[in-house]
């Protein structure tokens, strides 16, 4: 019974009538406002876009003054600062601003290697040599990182559509990353037909672990977070035991818990020559978010996600199978962030130890969030957060700020996305209002 | 004290939800608002009530210029309201429910007491603890003065709706409200539970409390109000006497004459197309809703399901859906044996479903217009080919029947929850009959909606019916199953007590309605005609 009649509810189209001659007059339809203006609204009211840009502004300012006053030639600049306040200001915002000019000329674009690359004496030789590749070194690294973070943003960013919240996709990534990896070192396959059958083997494995929470939600309720989060530890724990053995998959002649290399023709294969460690699997990733794109929005399958993702009764009634498509959208969920696993073995590790499975879990819940569940917005904050990871070591070596500095950042651009009001107060932005019509509403609604 | 608006005016953006608006209740008197829904009531109220700053016009009370900032001020002025959707924690009890907010610390101070217990309960209330002996006092004599009936000691969320409801007005009594606003207070009451507040509302009346009283049902207002106000579009479109006739009223609210009672010829019933037989449902704790009922619905007839709600109407819909399982009988359809379909199967085999809770069940909200009137089609050509959908064929679709079914929408892209409810149901109606279908099952088809509305709702349920279709209404309002029946059947405990023609007296339905049987029980349209049975049956039918 929430049939309540919002205070906002325009009169004009609850009246049949057309004859009004008080009537206020509606939003005309045709009525076109320029882009700009729509710019300017969206802006100044806040939309989710609008909302996670500035957060990442906002994020950035934070880690900054983090940054900065952590540092002991800041501090000791600033107990100096009545002597020499320019010093003490000055000294903040190079310290600042440095860590991320390093970030980005590891992440992005360093103007150094092109310096480099132009004091070669020919461009084979630049090209022989590996300078040019220098160049592009940095998105190179950053569209290797974002890799895992975009597939296993999209296996938390497709059941959040269908009102699940996936929490398992550490366990996943770990049953993709064993299956991808048993079928790289104990078959041998011919070139192409060896990457694909690995690739599959990775989605069916990450399918797997995901179907185990759909099929126990479907049959028995049970919710999807506590059982994807255990089944993260029942992985990690499961990978340890398969690693512990010769028998099983550790490697001969070792004590490591790690697996044999596999085979070549199951790596990914680079997408420009061996200087720059981008592969297909960036491509993968990139398919993947398009098929989810499309599964969503074009398909009777992506139609009863949706639906039951808004309103289970609804569907319920229309004759959608609710539980059948918990199952499979956890299903198709685990297969990508299987996916995950199997690239980040074939494309740049090709071997499975213990810690291959790394924070790549629970950087994707952040993915998928930064990214507001859509598939676009995934692979656009995939590759930000994989820029931040690929920076991040050159940060540390040229200003000696911590790589932690990243999990800063990360840390707060969720927090401000996640609390959108938080970033309304800060940039002052109009918009979420509405809080007066929560009050007219009961417990009974 | 006489409360009186002046100028008026709200708006929302560019919408104006309220327009120069002039209103004057004088103490002692209920004084209806009457409109449709979106006319502005709810607007007009939450300003009053301090929720809404209006954009300009004054609130005076006794002459004198106030202005709330919050319902704290317009509760410290006298102005107390009960919401349509009531304000009250469910785990606590009446007496903790009508403090909150005021409470009173420490003990009751008594005269002769002596100096130590007055010591005492002076650093009782300074340590915060509660005085729960004063408001159960306190709620015990306004119950008992104005025949409330409520135990302080219940917890709220044991009680039936119609107490709840009386549990607010108490909260707004015990904080001296003069002026009382009800919002839509009947949407959620029985008939029965409904004459019960029209009493308390005389006794409130009697007792110097002005009651406002907000509604868009005629019957009703005519009944209750001393003045009545009729709002439309957002502006006053004049003031009426109770004397006036339902269909001044009608028209005056919806700015055009209406047919309140859709007209209809003789059925011409053809053969069985619904059988029910023997049906039985019960829900996860085990308790049977539904118990033994067996009905037929034929060809080109309307069978009205009549009943106080809650004695097992939704759970026979939701059965009849494959909704919720069966524990013994049959349904089938033409004689298919649908019993244990899943409801995808039964919306297949030509069952349209408009279902009770069209937000909770028929809608999702979130989505378009347009994705909405495919919601259980979408799946089939032309709006899909293999699991691809035809976007362009589901906006055809969305553009035809939002024409035909006038759906008043800004686009079919709009997401559905932001109508109207009649809008929406246009929208479930329009998708329901869109596709093939030999039953229509609708449950309560005209809840919540304006008069308008309800008139087209009804319009296009008769007309299913003269095209051949089998129509099962469920509803709690004898007014609509009056307008649409062409044969009752009552339901009591899940049981049908009989089945009558339209023509029979209301007061006969309500007998049955409060469980009183058949000397010679018979289902079937024969035993419709056999002659009222005697006072026999159980009395007192539920709150």
């Amino acid at each position: 019974m929430s049939a309540h009649e919002p205070a906002a509810d325009p009169p004009p189209a609850a009246s049949p009538a057309g004859t009004a001659t008080t009537a206020p007059k509606p939003e005309e339809p045709g009525e076109r406002r320029s882009f700009g203006q729509l710019l300017r609204q969206s802006v100044t009211e806040g939309n989710s876009f609008t909302v996670t840009v500035l957060a990442i502004f906002a994020a950035l300012v934070v880690g900054g003054l983090i940054n900065a006053f952590t540092n002991t030639t800041v501090l000791h600049a600033w107990s100096n600062l009545f002597s020499d306040p320019g010093h003490a200001f000055g000294q903040a915002w190079d310290t600042a601003t440095g860590a991320y000019v390093a970030l980005f000329e590891g992440s992005v674009f360093n103007p150094h290697t092109v310096a480099a690359l132009f004091q070669q004496a020919s461009i084979s030789a630049a090209v022989h040599d590996g300078y040019l590749s220098a160049v592009f070194g940095p998105l190179s690294e950053t569209c290797v990182q974002a890799t895992p973070l975009i597939l296993a943003g999209l296996a938390v960013a497709l059941p959040y559509q269908a009102g699940l919240f996936n929490i398992g996709g550490q366990g996943q990534f770990i049953g993709g990353a064993i299956v991808a990896t048993f079928l790289g070192y104990a078959v041998s396959l011919p070139p192409v037909i060896h990457v694909i059958v690995c690739v599959l083997g990775g989605f069916v494995g990450g399918a797997a672990i995901g179907w185990i929470p759909g099929e126990l939600k479907a049959r028995t309720g049970a919710h999807e977070v506590i059982v994807t989060i255990m089944l993260n530890y029942i992985m990690a724990y499961f990978l340890s035991y398969l690693l512990a053995y010769h028998y099983l998959m550790q490697a001969p002649g070792t004590v490591n818990p790690i697996t044999r290399a596999i085979a070549g023709n199951a790596h990914l294969p680079q997408l420009f020559g061996s200087h720059l460690r981008i592969n297909a699997g960036f491509l993968l990733a990139l398919a993947c978010a398009l098929a989810v794109w499309w599964l969503l929005s074009r398909t009777t399958v992506g139609f009863e996600f949706r639906a039951i993702g808004k309103n289970p009764n609804a569907s319920r009634v229309a004759g959608i199978n609710v539980e059948r498509n918990w199952v499979l959208v956890m299903l198709i969920a685990g297969g990508l962030a299987g996916l995950a696993g199997a690239a980040v073995i074939q494309g740049t590790d090709f071997t499975l130890n213990d810690q291959s499975f790394g924070t790549y879990g629970i950087d994707a819940i952040t993915v998928a969030l930064l990214g507001l569940g859509r598939p676009l917005g995934v692979v656009l904050a995939g590759l930000l957060f994989g820029a931040l990871h690929a920076g991040a070591p050159l940060m540390q070596a040229a200003t000696s700020t911590p790589v932690d500095m990243v999990e800063v950042l990360q840390a707060v651009v969720v927090l401000m996305v996640a609390a959108p009001p938080l970033v309304r107060a800060i940039f002052r932005l109009r918009g979420g209002g509405g809080s007066l019509l929560v009050l007219a509403k009961g417990w009974n609604g | 004290m006489e409360l009186e608006l002046k100028g008026i005016t709200k708006r929302f953006g560019s919408l104006l939800a309220n327009h120069q608006i002039d209103l004057t209740v004088a103490p002692g008197q209920v004084h209806a608002l009457l409109g449709e829904n979106g006319a502005g009531k709810s607007t007009l109220m939450n300003v009053l009530y301090g929720l809404l700053q209006p954009d300009e016009g004054e609130i005076l009370i006794n002459g004198q210029a106030v202005s709330f900032a919050s319902p704290r001020d317009a509760i410290a002025a006298g102005i107390g309201m009960v919401h349509q959707h009531f304000m009250l924690v469910p785990v606590f009890t009446v007496a903790e429910n009508v403090t909150l907010g005021i409470e009173e610390t420490g003990l009751a101070e008594r005269d002769g007491a002596p100096s130590y217990l007055r010591f005492l309960a002076g650093a009782l209330k300074l340590a915060g603890v509660l005085d729960r002996r004063r408001t159960r006092r306190d709620v015990r004599e306004l119950s008992r003065r104005y025949g409330l009936d409520i135990d302080p000691d219940v917890m709220v969320e044991n009680l039936p709706v119609g107490i709840q409801q009386r549990v607010e007005i108490v909260k707004a009594l015990v904080r001296n409200a003069k002026v009382l606003i009800l919002d839509e207070p009947t949407a959620v009451l029985t008939p029965a539970e409904t004459e019960d507040l029209f009493r308390i509302i005389r006794q409130l009346k009697d007792g110097g409390t002005s009651i406002v009283f907000i509604s868009h049902k005629l019957r009703e207002v005519q009944a209750i109000a001393d003045t009545i106000t009729v709002l439309r579009r957002g502006a006053v479109a004049g003031d009426k006497p109770p004397t006036a006739t339902e269909d001044e009223l009608a028209a005056m609210m919806v700015g055009r004459n209406v047919q309140l009672r859709v007209s209809k010829t003789e059925a011409k019933p053809g053969p069985a197309v619904l059988d029910v037989d023997g049906l039985t449902v019960a829900d996860e704790t085990g308790r049977v809703w539904v118990n033994e009922m067996s009905f037929q619905v034929r060809a080109g007839e309307i069978l009205g399901v009549a009943g106080v709600q809650g004695n097992g109407q939704t759970e026979l819909c939701e059965a009849l859906m494959g909704l919720r399982p069966t524990i013994a009988g049959t349904v089938s359809l033409n004689g298919r044996d649908l019993t244990r379909a899943t409801p995808a199967q039964r919306l297949r085999a030509g069952v349209s479903y408009v279902p009770e809770d069209r937000q909770e069940d028929g809608l999702i909200g979130a989505f378009s217009v347009a994705d909405n009137m495919v919601l259980d089609q979408y799946k089939q050509p032309p709006f899909a080919s293999g699991i691809r959908l035809n976007l362009d064929a589901i906006a055809a679709n969305a553009a035809t029947r939002v024409k035909e079914f006038d759906v008043r929408t800004t686009s079919a892209q709009t997401p559905v929850g932001t109508l109207s409810g009649g809008n929406q149901q246009k929208v479930i109606l329009a998708r329901e009959l869109g596709h093939e279908h030999k039953v229509l099952i609708a449950s309560q088809p005209t809840r919540g909606l304006d008069v308008g509305s309800i008139e087209f709702v009804h319009r296009r349920i008769v007309e299913q019916r003269d095209r051949g279709v089998a129509v099962l209404i469920v509803s709690a309002e004898l007014d609509e199953i009056y307008a649409l029946a062409d044969r009752i059947a009552v339901m009591y405990e899940g049981r049908i007590t009989g089945f009558r023609p339209p023509t029979v007296p209301a007061e006969e339905l309500g007998r049955l309605m409060a469980g009183g049987t058949e000397e010679a029980p018979g289902p079937g349209p024969e035993a419709a005609t056999t002659e009222a049975a005697p006072e026999a049956g159980i009395p007192g039918a539920s709150q």
